[in-house]
C-alpha cells in the first residue's frame, strides 16, 4: 500500500474537474456550498474582498475554524497557507485538510522561495499568471494549478489575462520544433523537460482551474471555454445578495459551459452580484497576483 | 459487422475525460453525456469519479434519475467508479439525496479517511472472464468509498487485503471503489465493454 504519491496527489484534482471550489469562512457557509453542489470548499479566515478591505497581514485560518468546516461537510476541504510558509503547511497537513493552497491572497512569508512541496503527503495547488510560473510551481511539487486572476475584485479581466497567457504559450509550444524548445524554456524560466512534455501532450500535466474574479455564471463559463478544468469562486458567492442561489447557478454553468441556452436560464434573477473593482484603480501594492514569481 | 460500439460517460462533474480517453484507447467511441437525451442509443454508460454530492445534485437538476433507471431496465450496461459507485448504490452514508439504487450494495463514503489516507494497492480480480487474472490490477483509491453490505446475486470481484469489498457486479451493473481510468491498464474497461455484448 502506497500513500502520498504523485498519482494520488494529482488524482484528487482530477476528481474535482468540472466543478466549483468555493471560499467559505464558517461551517454554515460550508454547508451552503456543499448543498449548492460545490465539489470542494476552501476554508479561510476572510474572503478575499474582506482581506482587501481589512489590510494588514493575512495568515492561515485558525485551526479551530478549519476543523469546524471539516466537520460540517463530506466534500474535500482545502485551506490556504502563505507563500513560503512551510510551517503553516505542516500545520494544515496535521489538521488533515485535503489540499493546501499556497496562496498569494495571503501575505507572503518568503519573497524568494516557495514551499518545497514534494516533501508533503498532502497535495498543493498554486497560482500562476503564465505558463512559466505554472511550470515552476509544478517543479516544486504542486499537483494542481490555478490561474491567479485578481482575488476579491469581482472582475474577471485578470483571470482571463492569465488563462490566455497559459493557453497561448501551450499553443505556441505545439507549433515549435524540438530545437526551439530549449530557448523557449529559458524564456519561460521553466525546466526543459516540462516544456517537452507539454509539446508531447498538448496540455499541462496537471489540472488547471481558474480563480480570482469569478462573480457570475457567465464568468465561470467564460473561463471554462478558455480552457479551465474548473473554477474557484472566492468572494463571488458570499459577497452577493443571494449566496445559495448564485452558488447553485455557478455550479450548473460550469457543467453546461458550452450551452448558452442553459447559461441564460441559470443566470436569471440571481440578485446583486458582488460589487466589483476596476483593477486599473488598484495601487501596485494592492495587486495580489504579483506576489510569488 | 454491427455498428461501432458507443459508450457514454456522464459528464456532469468529475474525471469524465479520463474515462473517455480510456474508452478511446480500448477502441470504442466515447460520448460525453450532459443531458438525458444523449443516453439514447448508447451501448453502455459510465458514471465517473468526482464528488458524489455534486453529481447527485446535478442528476436531479438536469432530470437524469428516471432516464438512467430506464437505460438500465432496457438492458444498458452501467459502471460507476468511486463517486459513480456511490451514485448507483442502493444506499450510501452521509448523503442528503437518495442514490439511484441500481445495484444492491450499501456503501460507506470516505471510508478510509481524508486525502492523506488515499492509497494505491494491487488487487486480485475474482471475475472468471477478467483478462490475465494472474496479473494483479494496480488500483488507485482517492478518498474512496467501500462496500459494506452486498445483497442477493451481487458478485464481489475484488477485496482489499483486510477483506473489504471494493469491486462488485450484478448483471450488467459494475461498481469499483477505485479508478481504472487513472492508470494505463485497460482491463477493467475491456471487462465492462464485454457486458454490452452479453445476452439478456
Amino acid at each position: 500500500m502506497e500513500k502520498g504519491t504523485w498519482l494520488l496527489k494529482r488524482g484528487l484534482a482530477q476528481m474535482l474537474k468540472g466543478g466549483v471550489i468555493m471560499d467559505v469562512v464558517t461551517a454554515e457557509h460550508a454547508r451552503i456550498a456543499e448543498e449548492a453542489g460545490a465539489c470542494a470548499v476552501m476554508a479561510l479566515e476572510r474572503v478575499p474582498a474582506d482581506i482587501r478591505a481589512a489590510g494588514g497581514v493575512a495568515r492561515m485560518a485558525d485551526p479551530q475554524r478549519i476543523k469546524e468546516i471539516m466537520g460540517a461537510v463530506t466534500i474535500p476541504v482545502m485551506a490556504k497557507c502563505r507563500i513560503g510558509h512551510f510551517v503553516e503547511a505542516q500545520v494544515l497537513e496535521a489538521l488533515g485538510v485535503d489540499y493546501i493552497d499556497e496562496s498569494e491572497v495571503l501575505t507572503p512569508a518568503d519573497e524568494a522561495n516557495h514551499i518545497w512541496k514534494h516533501t508533503f503527503k498532502v497535495p498543493f495547488v498554486c497560482g500562476c499568471r503564465d505558463l512559466g510560473e505554472a511550470l515552476r510551481r509544478l517543479a516544486e511539487g504542486a499537483a494542481m494549478i490555478r490561474t491567479k486572476g485578481e482575488a476579491g475584485t469581482g472582475n474577471i479581466v485578470e483571470a482571463v489575462r492569465h488563462m490566455r497567457a497559459v493557453q497561448g504559450d501551450i499553443h505556441r509550444i505545439q507549433t515549435m520544433t524540438e530545437d526551439e524548445l530549449p530557448a523557449f524554456a529559458k524564456s519561460l524560466g521553466a525546466p526543459l523537460e516540462q516544456v517537452q512534455e507539454i509539446k508531447q501532450e498538448g496540455r499541462l500535466p496537471v489540472v488547471n482551474f481558474a480563480a480570482g474574479g469569478v462573480a457570475t455564471p457567465a464568468d465561470a463559463a467564460l473561463m471554462m471555454q478558455l480552457g479551465a478544468d474548473g473554477v474557484f469562486v472566492g468572494s463571488g458567492v458570499f459577497k452577493s445578495s443571494d449566496p445559495a442561489r448564485r452558488a447553485k447557478a455557478i455550479v450548473e454553468a460550469v457543467t453546461h459551459y458550452q450551452d448558452p441556452a442553459i447559461l441564460a436560464e441559470v443566470s436569471r434573477g440571481l440578485g446583486e452580484a458582488m460589487p466589483g473593482i476596476d483593477v486599473r484603480t488598484l495601487a501596485p501594492t494592492e495587486v495580489l497576483a504579483t506576489r510569488g514569481w | 459487422m454491427p455498428k461501432k460500439v458507443r459508450v457514454g460517460v456522464l459528464a456532469l462533474q468529475g474525471d469524465f475525460r479520463e474515462h473517455v480517453e480510456s474508452l478511446q484507447r480500448a477502441g470504442v467511441e466515447a460520448v460525453e453525456v450532459r443531458l438525458p437525451a444523449q443516453l439514447k442509443g448508447l451501448d453502455g454508460l459510465i458514471i465517473p469519479g468526482g464528488e458524489s454530492t455534486t453529481i447527485l445534485r446535478l442528476i436531479d437538476i438536469f432530470k437524469f434519475r428516471e432516464p438512467i433507471i430506464d437505460f438500465i431496465r432496457g438492458g444498458g450496461p452501467l459502471w460507476g467508479t468511486c463517486a459513480g459507485m456511490i451514485v448507483v448504490a442502493q444506499k450510501a452514508t452521509d448523503l442528503t439525496r437518495p442514490t439511484l439504487g441500481l445495484i444492491n450494495v450499501s456503501v460507506c463514503r470516505n471510508a478510509f479517511g481524508r486525502q492523506v489516507d488515499s492509497f494505491e494497492e494491487d488487487l486480485t480480480i475474482a471475475a472468471g472472464d477478467f483478462a490475465q487474472r494472474e496479473k494483479p490490477f494496480h488500483a488507485v483509491f482517492i478518498r474512496a468509498p467501500v462496500i459494506e453490505e452486498t445483497g442477493a446475486a451481487v458478485e464481489v470481484l475484488a477485496r482489499l487485503p483486510n477483506g473489504a469489498p471494493v469491486a462488485a457486479r450484478r448483471g450488467k451493473v459494475l461498481v469499483t471503489a477505485f479508478h481504472p481510468e487513472l492508470t494505463p491498464d485497460l482491463r477493467f474497461h475491456e471487462f465492462f465493454l464485454g457486458f454490452s455484448a452479453m445476452k439478456e
